[in-house]
């Protein structure tokens, strides 16, 4: 025996190197985009970019200046809906995964849940022009964008938290259950603490979301200008209107005849490094919570 | 007959159907207090089902309905005035694999009482005998006493299982039943795991199914046939392997089904 390569061997060995360089290929191609868009949005914005761009009020009718309102505006209105989604959506994602049994009425809860997170950002927008700005009478108010905000984000919220629940092994429950533990003491003091990091991690991916959407808070509580004090963190207050970083991006780079070119990619630049950095932040604590936690 | 005293847990005609599937049938066992009872069958005979109706853990998974009556020291389980948790301190279980919780051994051994008790009213001193106490009856003292605040997920298969055993007696339970303990287990865990039951059993009524005639052979004073929901057979142990009443127990034992 020679163990020496048969003709039919060779093919399959240049078939498994040409198959191999393929796949390489397209799995590269998914880093290239973000890195040409990261790219180019950083030569584009580069003159203007500085801690002043951060802190300045826009000036000249927005065609100079910096973008301070609508950054303050956008972690207000990113904050306050999660505050509101957080405890809501977290709520009714254990009631899912933990109590109910699976009848017609969880049934509707889970169809309800899968329809509103396909619902278009301009709906949700519309729904909260209807029932916050107008029934409950919250006028264009940070408020008003934050609930249609916290609406929009909450059936993913519910989503990502009943699968983070959901990976908590049955074997758990069942030592609680099976020395008389009830639910709640099940799930206080063995389930949220194993699912804490998937379930942070669900809620910190929505920030982005909230974040980079412009229709919803277009019509309940976003501004085309604001001005606010500069460098003051609670020049808002709750039924203020404010400016975002989205609607800014819109304004200028559409609405403002004569804007310098590096403004809108500079604001561009912040939004995207925004995203980008709280993904980082919340996949470096899943990490720290993951690798203390073992079974 | 023999006096109540003497049963830790008996069935009347107890029924129990999954959805349509009926699991058991008109199954009526008196189970004697202070003995190891085995529950032996095939696959899918209902011996976990039987098991799991003692401390009422199968209401957890959905579509159960039950007719008939269980007592558990001459009580009946399903009486409306009957609490779960005050059932699950007296009726313990342990499981197929073994499950100690992503926490501390220590705190392991507490967790069934730090849940029924209001929070810290359990003084360190207290707390630090109990779980000696609790890790001394299941031979793992002298293995963990270094490594009491280790994961207990981190321990070997054979100290987590005994961990799971230890948990329960903290609570002072009546009856454990076991849910094939061993099978998870090699074979010197196993016969280590044996010897345990067979030390702990005046203490306590021991319910395990197994699915090793070999092992309910060795554990066992008495035990419970079953075949396809039915109690075909209940007797001492040497009786039912070496002369069984019925046909189907015979068969059984002698591996023409299983």
């Amino acid at each position: 025996m020679t163990f020496g390569e048969t003709k039919l061997g060779r093919k399959k060995r240049r078939n498994e190197a040409i198959a191999k360089v393929v796949f390489l290929g397209m799995a590269l191609s998914m880093i290239l985009p973000l890195v040409l868009i990261v790219g180019y949005l950083f030569h584009q914005a580069w003159p203007i970019l500085s801690l002043d761009f951060l802190t300045a009020m826009p000036r000249r009718g927005m065609r100079d200046g910096g973008i301070w309102p609508a950054l303050l505006g956008t972690f207000y209105l990113v904050t306050i809906s999660l505050v509101i989604a957080t405890p809501i959506g977290v709520a009714a994602a254990i009631y899912l995964n933990e109590y109910s049994r699976d009848n017609w009425f969880t049934r509707l809860i889970h169809l309800a849940v899968v329809n509103l997170a396909g619902v278009p950002s301009i709906v949700h927008a519309l729904f909260g022009l209807g029932a916050f700005v107008m029934f409950a009478h919250l006028g264009r108010s940070i408020l008003a964008a934050s609930l249609t905000l916290a609406i929009m984000t909450l059936p993913v919220i519910i989503a990502s938290t009943k699968e983070a629940l959901a990976s908590v092994p049955m074997a758990f429950r069942e030592a609680c259950w099976s020395v008389g533990a009830t639910r709640w003491q099940t799930i206080r003091g063995i389930v949220l603490p194993n699912s804490i990091s998937g379930i942070l991690t669900g809620i910190i991916l929505q920030v982005s979301r909230a974040a980079g959407e412009t229709a919803p808070i277009m019509f309940t509580g976003a501004v085309f200008y604001k001005a606010i004090p500069e460098g003051r963190l609670f020049a808002y207050g709750l039924f203020d209107q404010c400016m975002a970083l989205s609607m800014h991006l819109f304004t200028i780079s559409t609405q403002v005849p004569e804007v310098p070119p590096a403004l809108p990619f500079g604001t561009a630049v912040v939004l995207v490094m925004t995203v980008l950095l709280v993904n980082a932040a919340s996949i470096a604590l899943r990490a720290w919570l993951r690798s203390r936690k073992k079974w | 007959m023999s006096a109540p005293g003497e049963f830790s847990v008996t069935t009347r005609q107890l029924n129990l159907w999954y959805g349509r599937f009926q699991a058991l049938k008109e199954v009526s066992v008196s189970i004697r207090h202070g003995l190891v009872t085995s529950l032996i069958g095939p696959s899918g005979c209902g011996k976990t089902t039987l098991l799991r109706c003692f401390n009422r853990v199968n209401e957890r998974y959905g579509n159960v309905t039950t007719t008939g009556e269980i007592k558990i020291l001459g009580k009946n389980i399903y009486d409306a005035d009957v609490s779960l948790i005050e059932l699950r301190k007296c009726v313990g279980m342990v499981f197929q694999r073994p499950n100690p919780l992503p926490i501390s051994v220590y705190e392991n051994v507490l967790f069934g009482l730090r849940i029924h008790h209001e929070s810290g009213s359990f003084p360190k001193a207290q707390a630090d005998a109990i779980v000696e106490q609790a890790l001394r009856e299941v031979n793992l003292w002298e293995d963990l006493k270094d490594q009491l605040q280790a994961r207990a997920t981190t321990l070997q298969l054979e100290q987590q299982q005994k961990l799971c055993i230890a948990r329960l007696l903290p609570l002072k339970p009546e009856v454990i039943l076991m849910d094939e303990p061993c099978s998870a287990l090699d074979a010197k865990a196993t016969h280590r795991i044996e010897e345990l039951v067979m030390g702990l059993q005046e203490r306590y009524t021991f319910v395990v199914v197994t699915h090793n005639m070999a092992q309910a052979r060795r554990i066992s004073q008495e035990c419970i046939f079953m075949l396809l929901g039915e109690v075909i057979e209940h007797s001492a142990t040497k009786d039912l392997f070496l002369h069984p009443r019925q046909e189907r127990t015979s068969e059984y034992i002698e591996g023409r089904y299983g």
